[in-house]
């Protein structure tokens, strides 16, 4: 422990700390532009200077160590003077549409700005009038707002390990955008959101579909089936205000029939059929002696970036769809028959923490009801954000149940929301079915948790099972790195892997609210487990419904229809080819004729089209 | 003080290209001396020759390299991405002196324990890319360089790598970023390049024209190098002049030599004298007073200036200082790389006022507006590129003060003027 002044106050604080986090145990809040405490710290916006007594100079709060015996002041009228020219450098060139940018309320320059009191602005404005790259299904980036903080490179290439956007051109004109400025649309982008939570600005942000939402709840013709993923209950209510990991299912529910919504599903029932599907897909490997390990496939950035990066393992991964796509499957061939609605009426809307949800609504193969399974996808915050402009007060809302058929789930289902959850209902399944005995303790403590990758091995009747779970995808990268080296000496280190394409799970998805922290996202986990644990069901293949659906439509899990309409395929992608084109490997087309290309899955009309 | 030809006079012709020419005029005798000697006894003769790096920061060369951490492979990185408008010595060294160059990088190698050099060369200098690796493939059939030296036992090659065309990755952190293949941005020190450099390995960079004084040191020892020039930044060095003299090029004197003798080597001023800037572009910008200015480390740093890369750009009086001032900070406007904010958006905002400026549309208030975006560049700036703009502005700003006054609400006689 060391001892130094912040601001004549002596505080004590661990070796190794930076002069940043030392003011900020002793309540100092030091303005910041570029820092995220997620992420490494880069010196590059320079707001953070303090003064160092003895040094010549100001430092960098971020990137300077505390040391015992430091004298560091934070509030002098010289650093005062300094941050707000800094400031006024940076507003111009930003843009002054504050009123109609997305982060309006959420924007760290904005609140640095009201903060910091810059009332003159001398210098002269130049804004940049480059076109917003709106060729992503799920991302939209926009340039001209960009601050060039680098959390989003830092993000996609070191935390995802993706590489899809970095630094181009420098000086003023540097932008952040995939290689040889192609478009997000034809990049390696899994659409992970990443770098939209982490961006502090408008610059990157999610693909709306709020209008053709109300378009379809304002057909009176149109019959509305929505559904909600795991996490959104966890996370949906700090965007009113809420703690986060505040358990709203039921007010949801409610907000969303407040909204014009027809029939309130939920996801969670589909978390459970997958692990009848995935489990029954497990237990079968196991009977045949692979192949392993058996991958899990419900994080679609995850599959896209195993599509690009890790083709030789595609028959590793399960071809489960992910729960979105298995209820959107079954709410309009089921669902739709049961209730006499007709298909072409009908409209599949999901409420997701994701972005690359939006993506995965339009991949080949989601379309096995014969229509698109799921037309619409909205992230937790475009969905918070219809309720505020539909006036819904949601803290007084009362919690109401879902529609009956396709609801019910089991405290397995809920934790599919955080990192570890899958593999941990699927285990308790896959225990029991296997065994035929109960599993005294369903919480399985070795899968839980934030580390990166974690490992266990599960004694299921007599047979060790190893599995392993990872979230983040440089994490997957070690785990997937490690199965590829064993796969050439003909060897498989797993059973199973769960992999999450985004840290800490879908809680930390980029459809989540924008207060974006690792500590909020294991506040988020945690209301999950909450409800597991004060869940009367705790065993995906002890859900009613689901028994129902077998029982009346699917008949056994992995039978014919069920692979019909809950399975799907991979192929090999082509990093830098147009979404779902799939142009062979290769030199990326050059130059302006190959760029902005554009092409959306298939064909027009496979687009969200309520 | 005497034009003095210790590293220029390697260079006459054919003396420093070909190799057996080059050793014939004593070259290789400084490294053959240096592998007699412990590696430690090297860098020992370097410190006690006091030679400061010819790159510009003048840091004590053998300061650096007893600083190198001995727990792994190091490397050696020749810093040859001369990119300093009005600097042209290291292409002047690397066109007519490549074996003294290359024989200060096997000892700097040897004394540092690396068995890898790198030249980083910028790519503007093609002709001189395809000599230097003939070079290089020669020094190594000469055994001068590859295995086992002059039959030492010492290993040591050199890679060649073109840079990608940037100014900032002049900088020792840039650079090494570059070479690994990275985008050229600097980083914060510490870690410093001796401790966590290229591939995280420690690594040693100088300058070209440093590696070239360095056989000097070995070959006539450090009494010798001390006692040329001035006390506290001694040897040889080649200054470039430029601008209105009458023959310009590459002139060598000992450290610590008057501006005014310079500019009387390079034939005098061509016209009357104006204005001087001295170091670079980032370098401070004087008028008549600076002809008494000593051009070594500490004098420079004594009149608040700094040596930089010993680049003398005369001005006569037909030169309109506005536009100097634009020249220079379109300049920096167009190398920031664009990391810190401070640099990104100054260099921009400066360029702006400098052109209105020049033009005669610029506003009384840019003179001070321009003054506090460079001090914000100062201090919130990482690396010396937006730190250093502050002098060569607040210089002009000083020095020229009523010609650039009288630009002020000028338009239509500076229009009459430029046509």
């Amino acid at each position: 422990m060391i001892t130094l002044l912040m601001n004549d106050t002596p505080i004590t604080v661990e070796d190794g700390t930076s002069v940043l986090d030392a003011a900020k145990q002793a309540g100092v809040d030091i303005p910041t532009l570029c820092h995220h405490q997620d992420l490494e710290p880069r010196g590059s916006c320079g707001m953070c200077m303090v003064d160092i007594e003895g040094q010549a100079g100001y430092k960098r709060a971020c990137v300077t160590e505390a040391r015992d015996g430091m004298h560091v002041r934070t509030n002098t009228a010289a650093l005062r003077t300094m941050r707000r020219r800094l400031l006024e450098l940076v507003l111009a060139t930003h843009p002054e549409d504050c009123l109609a940018c997305i982060k309006h309320g959420k924007c760290e320059l904005q609140n640095l700005a009201e903060k910091l009191e810059v009332r003159e602005l001398r210098y002269e404005k130049t804004t940049r009038g480059l076109p917003v790259d709106r060729s992503s299904m799920s991302i939209v980036r926009d340039m001209n707002k960009c601050i060039g903080c680098g959390r989003c490179v830092e993000v996609c290439n070191d935390v995802q390990s993706v590489g899809s956007i970095f630094f181009q051109g420098r000086g003023s004109e540097t932008v952040v955008a995939p290689a040889d400025e192609f478009e997000m649309g034809s990049s390696p982008c899994v659409n992970c959101g990443q770098c939209v939570v982490y961006c502090p600005v408008g610059a990157l942000y999610e693909r709306e579909d709020i209008d053709a939402a109300w378009s379809a709840i304002d057909d009176p013709a149109r019959t509305v089936v929505a559904q909600m993923a795991p996490a959104v209950r966890v996370a949906l209510g700090e965007e009113f205000g809420l703690e986060p990991g505040s358990l709203v299912t039921g007010k949801v529910y409610a907000a969303l029939r407040e909204l014009g919504v027809d029939v309130v599903l939920d996801t969670n029932f589909s978390a459970d059929l997958t692990i009848m599907e995935e489990g029954t897909e497990f237990l079968e490997r196991l009977e045949h002696g692979g192949p392993f390990p058996l991958i899990t496939s419900c994080s679609p950035g995850w599959i896209k970036f195993a599509e690009t990066y890790y083709d030789d393992l595609l028959d590793n991964v399960s071809s489960c769809k992910s729960p979105q796509q298995m209820l959107g499957a079954v709410i309009k061939s089921y669902y739709a028959d049961e209730k006499g609605i007709d298909q072409s009426h009908l409209t599949s809307l999901s409420v997701m923490p994701c972005t690359a949800k939006k993506f995965e609504a339009g991949r080949p193969g989601m379309a096995s009801s014969g229509r698109q399974d799921v037309d619409i996808v909205l992230t937790t915050r475009e969905v918070a954000r219809m309720m505020r402009q539909a006036g819904i007060n949601f803290d007084e809302l009362s919690e109401t149940d879902p529609d009956e058929l396709l609801s019910a789930y089991s405290g397995a289902a809920t934790i599919f929301g955080s990192t570890g959850g899958v593999m941990e209902a699927a285990l308790r399944s896959a225990y029991e079915l296997k065994t035929g005995e109960r599993l005294e303790h369903v919480e399985l403590a070795p899968v839980r948790g934030t580390e990166g990758v974690r490992e266990a091995t599960i004694d299921v009747a007599g047979t060790p099972i190893r599995v392993a779970v990872a979230h983040g995808l440089e994490n997957a990268r070690t785990v997937l790195d490690e199965v590829r080296a064993a796969k050439r000496r003909g060897e498989t280190p797993y059973h199973f892997i769960e992999i999450m394409a985004c840290a800490g799970g879908c809680v930390g998805g980029g459809g989540q609210p924008l207060e974006n922290s690792m500590e909020r996202r294991r506040q988020r986990a945690a209301g999950l487990y909450a409800e597991d644990s004060g869940a009367p069901i705790r065993r995906s293949h002890e859900n009613p419904e689901v028994l129902a659906l077998y029982e009346h439509f699917l008949g056994q899990p992995g039978s014919a229809r069920a692979h019909a309409l809950l399975h799907t395929e991979y192929r090999r992608r082509n990093p830098y080819a147009p979404q779902g084109f799939e142009a062979p490997r290769g030199r990326p087309p050059r130059g302006p004729a190959g760029r902005g290309r554009a092409q959306t899955f298939g064909a027009p009309g496979a687009r969200a089209n309520p | 003080m005497r034009h003095i030809q210790y590293l220029t006079g390697y260079t006459s012709e054919g003396v420093g290209t070909d190799v057996e020419e080059y050793m014939n005029a004593g070259g290789y005798v400084g490294l053959q001396r240096a592998l007699a000697l412990r590696p430690r006894e090297v860098v020992e003769m370097v410190t006690d020759a006091e030679l400061r790096g010819r790159g510009g920061a003048g840091f004590a060369t053998g300061k650096k390299w007893s600083t190198v951490r001995t727990d792994s492979e190091v490397y050696l990185v020749c810093n040859a991405d001369e990119g300093e408008p009005g600097t042209f010595k290291d292409r002047f060294l690397m066109e007519r002196a490549p074996y003294l160059i290359l024989e200060g990088m096997a000892i700097a190698a040897f004394a540092v324990g690396a068995h890898k050099g790198y030249i980083y060369i910028r790519s503007e200098y093609p002709r001189i890319i395809s000599e230097l690796q003939t070079a290089i493939d020669t020094a190594r059939s000469t055994g001068v360089l590859g295995q086992d030296i002059l039959e030492s036992g010492f290993d040591f090659d050199v890679g060649l790598m073109p840079g990608g065309g940037s100014y900032v990755v002049g900088d020792e952190t840039a650079l090494l970023n570059s070479l690994m293949g990275n985008r050229g941005y600097p980083t914060l020190k510490p870690p410093y390049p001796t401790d966590r450099g290229l591939w995280d390995k420690p690594t040693v960079i100088n300058n070209v024209e440093t590696l070239a004084c360095v056989p000097l040191i070995f070959s006539e020892g450090p009494e010798w190098f001390r006692s040329i020039g001035a006390p506290q930044s001694p040897g040889p060095k080649l200054y470039c002049l430029s601008g209105h003299v009458h023959t310009p090029g590459v002139y060598e004197f000992p450290m610590g030599v008057e501006v005014r003798e310079l500019i009387e080597a390079a034939g005098g001023v061509d016209g009357r004298f104006k204005a001087v800037q001295i170091g670079g572009t980032a370098g401070p910008v004087y008028d008549e007073a600076a002809l008494d200015h000593k051009l070594d480390f500490a004098s420079m740093k004594s009149v608040g200036g700094s040596l930089g890369s010993g680049a003398v750009v005369v001005m006569n009086t037909s030169v309109n200082m506005g536009h100097v001032l634009e020249v220079i900070m379109r300049f920096f406007s167009e190398e920031s790389c664009g990391q810190c904010f401070a640099c990104r958006y100054g260099t921009r905002q400066l360029e702006h006022m400098a052109n209105e400026i020049a033009t005669g549309t610029g506003r009384e208030e840019f003179l001070g507006l321009m003054r506090e975006t460079a001090e914000v560049m100062y201090h919130s700036s990482l690396c010396p590129f937006g730190q250093s703009i502050d002098l060569a502005l607040t210089t002009l700003l000083d020095n020229f003060s009523d010609e650039l006054r009288a630009h002020i609400g000028q338009q239509d006689y500076i229009r009459e003027v430029m046509a």
